[in-house]
């Protein structure tokens, strides 16, 4: 039997790991700096949790609607983002982050600072789902959304988010749609976002406004970097080892923003692409291995 | 017949004429030339023709309609395809990866259509004869940032030419090469000429533009001061002027 402190770490790193594949697609695939994505995952947590203690909707209508809310107010807050770029933009989302949190603290109609508490986990089979069942839940989500990158970036979707990362005014010429396109960015990442704050809500059962501030969107944005910002796997590797890290040894946990700083600056010094980013050591190693493997096995 | 109509065309920045009043006309199967000396407006030209600026006052119509209130992907589509005078391709994407995004413009249009898989053996297929055409076979599975000028120039034209244009707004493409990659060039700018598509060429090389260009189009400080056959142009003293200055 799994011991419930393994779940607990276990599900905080799948969720992690749905959260900065989201911010992937907006900042990785269509290169879109985002400094505020926690906002969206706590549009879709403040969602749910409403939703469900205040409407009474179960967590199968609650859940999809917090990406639903999530996704439309993604591309309400995108269309703003679209007239800036770079440096605008990385300030214009943290804007964002800025006053949704603070929404969430000072309007009484939220819970104010006290938050949102009684969200339970989901009802199936008659009962509550246990802890080892959200899990298998939330990870067969996360495969199928890993599914649905793949399918996107081998589609002309994808094609055209490359095309506007590497030169907007050269894709555009090219007959890419950057308003679309960008928008497109946003609304899937904000709602995917959201998706994974419903998640966070029903198995963290009270949420507060602080879970979603700016230093949340930073955290998201250091495992994706971390990672391999625009690649597959890179963002959920990232979720992996900095989900795990803080949890192995409490000094790191009592550091961990001063560590996740650190590693942000090595990273972007010494491997920009991340860890599996394609000029990266790990991908290298792994090729260099494999070639002379197969060379070994040739002779 | 008669492919772009530019009338009257004027663009200011912050009170700053690049534009003022230019007028021609360009036709299919034809390269006019645009010359002048450096801050003429030839780039800003371009510019206005892609859509990337809007002009001040004036008219340009393609194909006999405006395309003055289009957005830069939307005249792309109607067919004109352009290349930058500081090479731009999509520098991370390998020659067949650029060549595909050209591709795309007729899906791009439709989300269903564009959330369809881009590798598919008629499209593969298409891209190929893109490539072949513009002499680039052999750098197909090649990132553009690590191919030399020459090769990035012919990938901005294949890029450009993916987009089956009537009319290819040129910027430059003889700028920083060599004399045989010049004169390789220049050959498949002829190639291209001769299959209808219209020409608009900005050059400095004098003997390029001599050359290749069946009319000339001369600015200078935004003005249009000359047009005519390159012999013309030649022997033309307002030209003269201007590029080498008044004698005092």
């Amino acid at each position: 039997m799994i011991s419930g402190y393994l779940i607990t770490i276990l599900i905080t790193i799948v969720i992690y790991a749905i959260l900065a594949h989201s911010l992937n697609i907006i900042t990785g695939r269509a290169g879109q700096i985002s400094l505020g994505h926690a906002a969206f995952f706590g549009i879709g947590a403040y969602t749910a949790a409403m939703l469900y203690t205040k409407a009474g909707f179960p967590f199968w209508m609650d859940v999809p609607l917090a990406a639903l809310v999530a996704g439309i107010v993604g591309a309400i807050l995108g269309i703003p983002c679209l007239r800036v770029r770079d440096d605008f933009l990385a300030i214009t989302t943290m804007g964002i982050n800025f006053v949704v949190e603070a929404i969430f603290l000072y309007a009484p109609f939220f819970g104010g600072a006290m938050g949102i508490g009684g969200i339970n986990l989901p009802n199936w089979l008659g009962r509550e789902m246990t802890k080892p069942e959200y899990f298998v839940l939330i990870l067969v989500v996360l495969v199928l959304l890993l599914l649905l990158d793949r399918k996107l970036d081998r589609s002309w979707i994808g094609l055209a988010w490359a095309s506007i990362r590497e030169d907007e005014q050269a894709a555009a010429t090219m007959g890419v749609d950057i308003v679309r396109f960008k928008v497109l960015a946003f609304i899937l990442g904000s709602a995917i976002a959201g998706l994974a704050g419903g998640f966070y809500a029903h198995f963290l059962t009270f949420i507060m406004p602080q879970n979603f501030g700016f230093g949340q969107s930073i955290v998201i944005l250091c495992m994706v970097v971390f990672g391999g910002i625009g690649t597959r796997w890179g963002p959920i590797l990232g979720a992996i080892i900095l989900g795990v890290l803080p949890e192995i040894s409490r000094p790191i946990m009592e550091y961990r923003t001063l560590i996740y700083g650190v590693l942000l600056l090595a990273m972007m010094r010494f491997q920009p692409g991340g860890l599996l980013g394609s000029e990266s050591i790990l991908p290298k190693f792994f090729n260099e291995r494999l070639v002379s493997r197969r060379a070994r096995s040739d002779s | 017949m008669i492919l772009l109509e530019v009338m009257a065309l004027s663009k200011e920045f912050d009170g700053l004429r690049a534009l003022d009043g230019v007028s021609f006309s360009a036709e299919g199967g034809k390269i006019l030339g645009i010359i002048g000396p450096n801050g003429a407006g030839k780039t800003t030209l371009f510019n206005l023709v892609s859509g990337i600026y809007s002009p001040t006052s004036g008219e340009i119509n393609f194909q006999g309609k405006s395309i003055l209130r289009l957005k830069p992907h939307q005249i792309s589509r109607l067919g004109i395809g352009r290349t930058f005078q500081i090479v731009r391709p999509f520098s991370n994407l390998d020659v067949e990866m650029n060549v595909l995004v050209a591709i795309g413009h007729r899906f791009y249009p439709s989300l269903w259509e564009s959330s369809g898989p881009f590798r598919q053996p008629e499209i593969l297929e298409e891209v190929e004869r893109f490539i072949d055409r513009a002499g680039l076979r052999s750098y197909a599975k090649q990132l553009a940032k690590n191919l030399p000028l020459g090769i990035k120039k012919r990938v901005e034209i294949a890029r450009a030419l993916a987009l089956k244009p009537r009319l290819l707004l040129l910027d430059e493409p003889s700028a920083g090469l060599r004399f045989e990659e010049s004169t390789q060039l220049m050959d498949l700018i002829r190639q291209v000429r001769d299959q209808d598509i219209g020409i608009l060429l900005i050059e400095h090389n004098m003997q390029v533009v001599m050359d290749l260009c069946e009319r000339i189009v001369v600015l200078d400080h935004g003005s249009k001061i000359a047009e005519g056959s390159p012999e013309e142009i030649r022997s033309n003293p307002q030209v003269i002027q201007a590029y080498l200055g008044k004698e005092t």
